[in-house]
């Protein structure tokens, strides 16, 4: 602003009694005056020089007394306008090196931020419980419950119940550890989470709707893809009515949930002997989007878990009509879809309790 | 199951080519459909394009090389070519197969033509493995041995897979699940195909001519054991010549997994294969008594089986719950030496051999739960176990032991012999009859469970073509279905079974997806709650999560002090694997060494899971308690940062217990003693707490019980329970872990104990808007007063005006008489409704002072 009054000086100066290069002269030297201030102290004795008690401006003041009262008003006002240029010159240089000032002090109490040292970190939840809580999410939000059992468990609810007696062909394809108890074989580390089916039944209102996650066991060495201790959820629905159908939208319901609406999902039948007509069901590849690839063998299917309807033998095993309740049950396993989701080569890792690996979820 | 595509052909002409990928490929998605799963598809036969069949005319030595030799071949045409060979196993005279230079091998690889010590090579002779045919490499393929001279039938030149009439083919290896013993067998999946497909399905009805003598002249059968055989048959086949079985039949059983051995053994597994009946060819001859005996096994009784193995049989050790039903079945001969397992493998002893004369076939209906038993009890599970354990066609088994039959005669004219003789008749004992299941078929229920909308008569025709007979009305709209199950179909039991197969046939992917709402408000149970929250809490006190095994090694439980009285596994892996954890301290020391290892010591880790424990329960019957295996959620926090000690563990237990309101537990500090650990098993003595629910009316709250409502042990909960420990680990466990620390802080809680445990009340407490006045009293008071002890006294002294007491120093040293400590409580006053006056809070030190000095031996430090 400053500035542009100096490069186009008020005409009507020319008129002035005190002359109008004067008041021109004595404006533009006090605007260089204040300009050139380069702190807060110059910049007070710029406007003391300026416009203070003894400057060439206040005598010009003083001048104005000696006009006619006729060239006063007209003088008054010409000085009145340079007074209030330097005064706008002055209030923004003011502002103007106050804001250099802060930023000086505040650049002089620079902090290198990428030289800060490390502090405590926060802990990371295992990458199970992730997944796990991330599931146990969508299944509450379907109005499930989550219920749970414990993992040692008797014959009955690990088998019987579940339609598989003693001598069933089903037994010997699962290695089960049996606990060692006053008569053998009648304690186990349960093999799937379905004993909490049986549970669910045995002492749970009807209709139920309900997951179960948990640690299972079987007899198995540990490998890549298999450790003797692994992760489940298993899902109960029982009602009046339910059907195969029911299943397979419920089933596409989560999958959506859990892997996104891209992802499908597709039933295929199989034999479980606690489910009737009993299928397993696939997600399309999310590596290829079911073109086929490694990671789904080239089919662009991956097997996730089984299901199927609740098998009669078992409603029965609990005291339940099967003519008047009809339900399903779905499984699959937790540290599996870990490992899918985040391409971990080695189950084993999840047990290592090795931070690097624990630090990275 | 190995399942060659030319084979399921050879009963319904299904729309698949060998050379047309993609409808083979079309077909494996198909038998996904119907639930048999293909696991590996290969495509065999290709590649043999350019390999001829050769006749050795000459073998010389190479002058230089003792590992190759010169070999001229006659290609045919009147051709001859010369080879460099390194295999020995050949002659001049013998017809082998042979890839001239510029060929490729089944897999690609391409033969050049070389020169190795001035000898060219124009061409390679081939082994077996080369040409992908079996996984023999020994030598070369040495397709017939005439001689020198012609080879009747053979025609030089002509192309090997010609020859040998092996045309492309496809192996599908499928899954078959346990409910599926029919299609442990080619019928069985090409009955499925056939009515996937709705083409025709041909069974081959074997025919032979009997001769006499009658069989009953020349053997027996008879079943002792009815409750473990059902039906023994056998069939005699006198003036039998052993000989291969033709390339055919080689080449099915070699696509389907088994190894040819000679016509008999062969032809039963052939046919167990075709028709899923296993049948086992004893040499009649070497039987001993000439006659078949089923009947179980004595204790003690054992047999030499045909891979050379002595099995025990009729014996259980005694934890074995099985020891009561411990039944093997055996086939013994007529004088009752065992010859056989039933179901499961034949005797050495009756073995075919080269020399085998007359051969006594046994067809038999082994009980599939004895069956299943006894390969379980020898861990011996055989191509006949598994199909007897899952139930074989009780139909079936006189057409499967005429077919092996047949195959035999077949395999004796191929070979230019003449064929065996079967005596007439069918030697049979069946004590127990077979009789086909019926059940109906409710098209409604089915429609319901389903969620389809099917007519009666369109189930029928999905059920009819895998063998459902129906009966009665079949168009009626409401009317049960009246059906007879077909007999290969043991797994359908009841009317649910049936529904799965309409609904298999009809196709999972064509029932409608219907969605169904749960009609409850989804939540989180106290005790899932409480575990989330507590996961934060400890995350945020900078822990990871520890996921760390519940099988456990005794030995390294012990390190953590923690060996004695685990609950044990009966049948565990290996001895390092035999336990069940007690604590959490083990497998937490565990994890730390692995990381100190890996030079990252400095942590802090926790883990929840469960631990196990010996604990009394009400027997049955509400009759004595017996000490049973239970088990307990518990959570435990390590904490192994530098400098973390005891006081770092306290000082997470209270950010725990301020995070969750809980209030009502205290923290209690014996004397050491060594006889009275309990939970401070493996900890410090002297540096660790005990953690009890406050003892107090209405203290604890109602517990929330289990969420599957698994009664599990009493004493979880409760005021006065204990729920956990606080403090160090003891230097000597430590050390025992090979750790770096000096000092490792600890805590160990019950899950449910704190879930059950006393909260903060949810009410609103006002804040005070008024200034407040800050008190600070230091007291000097004996080593063996608990800090705690002045706490509580000063906050019951210091009335409702006190908003917050603090320790803020702890002073030892000259100036204070030793064996004693100093330490220094900041309270905070203030009002509600005004601002304290000087005289207030000078009234209120007093009281504070006087209070602490009256009841504890302290002194205010002047």
């Amino acid at each position: 602003m400053a500035r542009e009054s100096e490069a186009s000086p008020d005409a009507t100066l020319r008129a002035a009694p005190f002359g109008a290069a004067e008041l021109a002269d004595a404006q533009s030297e006090a605007l260089t005056r204040i300009e050139a201030a380069t702190d807060l102290a110059s910049l007070e004795e710029a406007e003391r020089q300026a416009v203070g008690k003894r400057s060439h401006f206040a005598g010009l003041y003083q001048q104005l007394r000696a006009f006619e009262p006729s060239e006063r008003k007209d003088a008054g006002q010409r000085l009145q306008k340079v007074r209030r240029r330097l005064d706008e010159a002055i209030t923004a240089k003011r502002a103007e090196l106050t804001a250099a000032e802060r930023v000086g002090r505040l650049a002089a109490d620079r902090l290198d931020l990428t030289e800060v040292l490390p502090a405590a970190r926060q802990g990371h939840l295992h990458l199970v419980t992730r997944v796990r809580e991330e599931l146990e999410d969508v299944f509450v939000g379907m109005g499930y419950e989550i219920a749970e059992g414990p993992e040692i468990e008797t014959d009955w609810y690990n088998f019987q119940a579940l339609n598989i007696p003693v001598d069933h062909p089903a037994r010997s394809s699962v290695d089960t550890f049996f606990v060692e108890a006053a008569e053998a074989e009648t304690l186990l580390l349960r093999t799937h989470t379905s004993p909490v089916q049986i549970h669910l039944l045995e002492r749970r209102e009807l209709p139920i709707y309900a997951v179960v996650p948990g640690l299972v066991y079987r007899r198995d060495t540990p490998d890549a893809t298999h450790l003797p201790a692994f992760h489940q959820l298993e899902g109960l629905v029982v009602d009046r009515g339910v059907s195969f159908g029911d299943l397979a939208g419920t089933i596409e319901t989560f999958v959506h949930a859990i892997f996104g609406e891209t992802v499908r999902s597709r039933l295929r039948p199989a034999y479980f002997p606690f489910t009737e007509p009993s299928a397993e069901f696939e997600i399309s590849c999310m590596i290829c989007d079911g073109s086929g690839c490694r990671t789904c063998a080239g089919t662009g299917w991956i097997e996730l878990g089984g299901c199927g309807m609740v098998h009669p033998a078992v409603f029965e095993a609990t005291d339940v009509d099967p003519e008047e309740w009809t339900g399903f049950a779905f499984g699959f396993g937790i540290d599996r879809l870990a490992i899918m989701r985040h391409g971990i080569a080695d189950l084993r890792s999840f047990i290592e309790n090795d931070v690097r690996f624990l630090e990275q979820f | 199951m190995r399942a060659p595509l030319s084979w399921l052909k050879s009963f319904t002409p299904l729309p698949a080519e060998p050379t047309e990928r993609d409808t083979v490929l079309e077909l494996g998605a198909e038998l996904d459909a119907l639930g048999l799963v293909v696991e590996g598809m290969e495509f065999v036969g290709e590649g043999l394009d350019d390999v001829i069949v050769s006749q050795v005319l000459d073998i010389s030595p190479i002058e230089g090389a003792d590992r190759i030799r010169r070999v001229v071949v006659d290609v045919g045409g009147g051709r001859t070519t010369e080879v460099v060979c390194g295999a020995w196993n050949f002659e001049a005279g013998d017809v082998v197969p042979f890839i001239p230079a510029g060929g490729e091998l089944p897999g690609g690889l391409r033969i050049e033509r070389r020169t190795m010590r001035g000898v060219t090579s124009n061409g390679m002779l081939c082994s077996p493995r080369e040409l992908a045919l079996a996984d023999d490499h020994a030598g070369l393929m040495i397709l017939a041995r005439p001689g020198a001279g012609n080879a009747p039938g053979v025609e030089l030149g002509m192309p090997l897979a010609e020859h040998l009439a092996i045309g492309r083919d496809v192996v599908f290896d499928l899954a078959v699940e346990a409910n599926r013993p029919d299609c442990l067998s080619i019928l069985g999946i090409a009955r499925d195909l056939a009515a996937h497909y709705g083409l025709p399905l041909e069974v081959p009805v074997p025919y032979l001519a009997e001769v006499l003598p009658p069989a009953s002249e020349l053997a027996s059968v008879s079943v002792e054991a009815p409750e473990l055989c059902l039906r023994l048959t056998g069939r005699v086949l006198t003036g039998v010549t052993i000989v291969p079985s033709p390339p055919a039949v080689q080449r099915r059983l070699t696509l389907a997994g088994m190894r040819p051995i000679n016509c008999a053994v062969d032809a039963s597994n052939y046919v167990m294969l075709e028709l899923g009946q296993p049948t086992h060819p004893y040499d009649l001859d070497r039987l001993g008594g000439r006659g078949l005996v089923a009947r179980a096994a004595r204790p003690g009784e054992s047999l030499v089986t045909l891979d050379g193995e002595t099995r025990l049989l009729g014996t259980r050790p005694a934890r074995d719950s099985l020891a009561m039903s411990a039944l093997d079945c055996l086939v013994c001969n007529a004088r009752d030496v065992p010859v056989g397992i039933g179901g499961v493998m034949g005797g050495a002893s009756s073995e075919i051999a080269a020399d085998t004369t007359a051969i006594l076939l046994e067809a038999a209906l082994f009980l599939p739960v004895a069956v299943g038993r006894t390969a379980r009890w020898l861990g011996l599970r055989t191509e006949a176990s598994v199909r007897f354990e899952r139930g074989v066609d009780p139909e079936g088994v006189e057409r499967a032991s005429l077919r092996v039959c047949e195959l035999m005669v077949e395999a004796a004219t191929a070979a230019g012999v003449a064929p065996p003789g079967l005596a007439r008749g069918l030697l049979d004992d069946a004590p127990v009859g077979f009789e086909r299941t019926r059940l109906s078929l409710r098209p409604q229920r089915a429609n319901a469970l389903l969620g389809t909308d099917l007519r009666a008569i369109d189930m029928v025709s999905l059920l009819e073509p895998i063998g459902y007979v129906v009966a009665g009305d079949r168009e009626s709209a409401t009317a049960p279905i009246e059906l007879t199950i077909p007999p290969w179909r043991p797994d359908v039991s009841r009317e649910v079974d049936i529904i799965e197969d309409v609904a298999r046939t009809f196709g999972y992917q064509k029932i409608t997806r219907t969605e169904r709402r749960s009609p409850y408000v989804g939540r989180l149970d106290r005790v899932q709650l409480l575990r989330r929250q507590l996961r934060r809490v400890l995350t945020g006190l900078g822990a990871h999560e520890a996921w760390t095994g519940s099988i456990v090694d005794p030995a390294e439980q012990a390190r953590a002090h923690l060996g004695e009285g685990l609950v044990r596994l009966a049948n565990p892996m290996v001895a390092e694997e035999s336990g069940l954890r007690a604590g959490l301290l083990g497998g937490l020391m565990a994890a730390l060494r692995h990381n100190s290892g890996h030079r990252h010591p400095w942590l802090r880790l926790f883990e929840i899971g469960d631990v196990f424990f010996m604990s009394p329960t009400p027997g049955d019957g509400g009759g004595e308690p017996v000490v049973r295996p239970h088990e307990r959620e518990h959570m435990a926090l390590v904490l192994a940062r530098e400098g973390d000690d005891a006081a770092s563990a306290v000082q997470a237990w209270r950010v725990i217990a301020d995070s969750l309101g809980i209030v009502g537990i205290d923290l209690v500090q014996s004397e050491p003693d060594l006889e009275q650990r309990g939970a401070l098993t493996g900890l410090h003595l002297a540096r660790s707490a005990r953690l009890f629910v406050a003892t107090g009316p209405g203290a604890a709250r109602r517990c929330p019980g289990d969420t599957a409502g698994v009664p599990g042990p009493t004493g979880d909960c409760g005021s006065g329970t204990l729920v956990g420990s606080v403090g160090e680990v003891e230097p000597e466990v430590i050390e025992a872990f090979g750790l770096p620390h000096e000092r490792i802080g600890w805590l160990e809680v019950n899950l449910k104990g704190l879930a059950c445990s006393p909260r903060k009340a949810p009410l609103a407490r006002p804040v005070s808007r008024y200034p407040s006045s800050d008190v600070d009293l230091a007291f000097t008071l004996d080593e063996s007063v608990p800090a705690i002890r002045v706490e509580e006294t000063l906050r019951q002294a210091a009335t409702e005006l006190c908003e917050s007491v603090e320790l803020f120093d702890v002073y030892r040293g000259s100036g204070l008489p030793s064996g004693s400590r100093s330490l220094a409580y900041r309270l905070r006053f203030c009002a509600l409704d005004h601002t304290l006056t000087d005289g207030e809070v000078a009234q209120l030190r007093r009281r504070c002072i006087d209070a602490v000095e009256e009841a504890l031996p302290a002194r205010l430090r002047g």
